[in-house]
């Protein structure tokens, strides 16, 4: 639902990083997102694509990069994905293994196109 | 082509906004709870019941959120301690900017505790820092007692589940200890409350715990 919101903040954020850089165009963006972000990844793709759309922005490509919940043990030092909610240390059975990502919702990157750079480097 | 590292928030104008909220409350040992949950658990009549059982001398303050009507604000407002409603007009949830806003009508002189009553929604608030305390969760006996696995966010980042409408169990398959822990796998440290704002049962924990971090906030240093 709050998808579309979220598309204009990374939006937006591009462009205040393009201020940067004048001349430049933003041709790819990445966003990284956790699964237990709150957001649905193809719900936001559509959102960017539909904003990009005849905008000043238009071509821009948006990368998600999505995130399993991962959880680490104090005890063994194990990381792991979780699955089916299950938090217990699959290596040593620790039971109190603390979260380690799976909430991002980060902008990455930003690729730019200075537009003189034709692939070759200078002499 | 340059990829140019960037490393930022999505949210960051809204985390932005929040730490200057979270900045001010510090400042002025204020408790902020942020209530959040599905539309229909209870969070008003909770809050109601909470207002009144208030000292009349505790400077409290609620903002309340929906996407249309004053209905709930209205509820509120009669227990004599300021009130305001927030309409998003569609949208799903509060930000930090409309907390801003609304606390930008009042005086600043320092407040107590701020109950803020989010959209009813067990998505979208989730991923908007309002600057508060801590989050609440209030899951009601007549939802499914897998919540806590359908909607994990909310219950992974709040302080405290109030199970709510227990009076109703007699009638309905809920499970409880079923609820708490699907509550627990999503959230070890999270504290469980059970109550019933007809019967009047658990209330005096839901209060006690109120009290005790209302008590932690004006015992935190000014920074």
């Amino acid at each position: 639902m709050h998808e579309m919101g979220i598309a204009s903040s990374v939006l937006d954020a591009v462009r205040t990083e393009l201020t940067k850089y004048p001349g430049s165009r933003a041709t790819k963006v990445g966003v990284r997102i956790g699964e237990w972000a709150g957001v649905d990844v193809e719900s936001l793709r559509f959102c960017c694509e539909a904003l990009i759309m005849d905008s000043d922005l238009t071509g821009l490509a948006v990368e998600l990069d999505y995130r399993l919940r991962r959880n680490g043990c104090p005890q063994c030092g194990h990381e792991f994905a979780i699955q089916n909610y299950a938090t217990q240390c699959p290596r040593c059975d620790c039971e109190h293994t603390v979260p380690l990502g799976g909430t991002e919702l980060d902008i990455s990157y930003i690729e730019l196109d200075d537009g003189e750079d034709d692939g070759t480097s200078a002499p | 082509m340059e990829r140019v590292p960037l490393e930022k928030k999505v949210l960051s104008e809204n985390d932005r906004i929040a730490g200057e909220l979270r900045q001010r409350f510090s400042e002025q040992h204020t408790f902020v709870m942020n209530c959040i949950s599905s539309p229909g658990s209870g969070k008003t009549m909770l809050l109601e019941r909470t207002l009144e059982a208030l000292p009349k001398d505790l400077r409290v303050a609620v903002l309340t959120g929906d996407i249309q009507t004053d209905n709930d604000a209205r509820r509120l407002a009669r227990y004599s301690f300021p009130v305001q409603q927030i309409t998003t007009a569609g949208c799903c949830h509060l930000d930090a900017r409309m907390i801003e806003k609304a606390l930008a009508n009042w005086s600043r002189d320092p407040l107590d505790l701020l109950l803020i009553e989010n959209v009813g929604n067990l998505v979208c608030p989730t991923s908007y820092d309002l600057g508060e305390a801590c989050k609440v969760v209030i899951l009601s006996v007549t939802e499914g007692a897998d919540k806590p696995l359908k909607y994990p966010g909310a219950f992974f980042k709040s302080k405290l589940m109030v199970l709510n409408k227990t009076d109703l169990l007699p009638y309905v398959p809920f499970k409880l200890e079923e609820a708490r822990a699907n509550a627990r796998s999503i959230n070890p440290e999270i504290d469980i409350i059970e109550t019933s704002c007809t019967s009047g049962e658990g209330l005096d924990t839901w209060l006690a715990w109120i009290d005790a971090h209302l008590h932690l906030a004006t015992a935190a240093p000014s920074r």
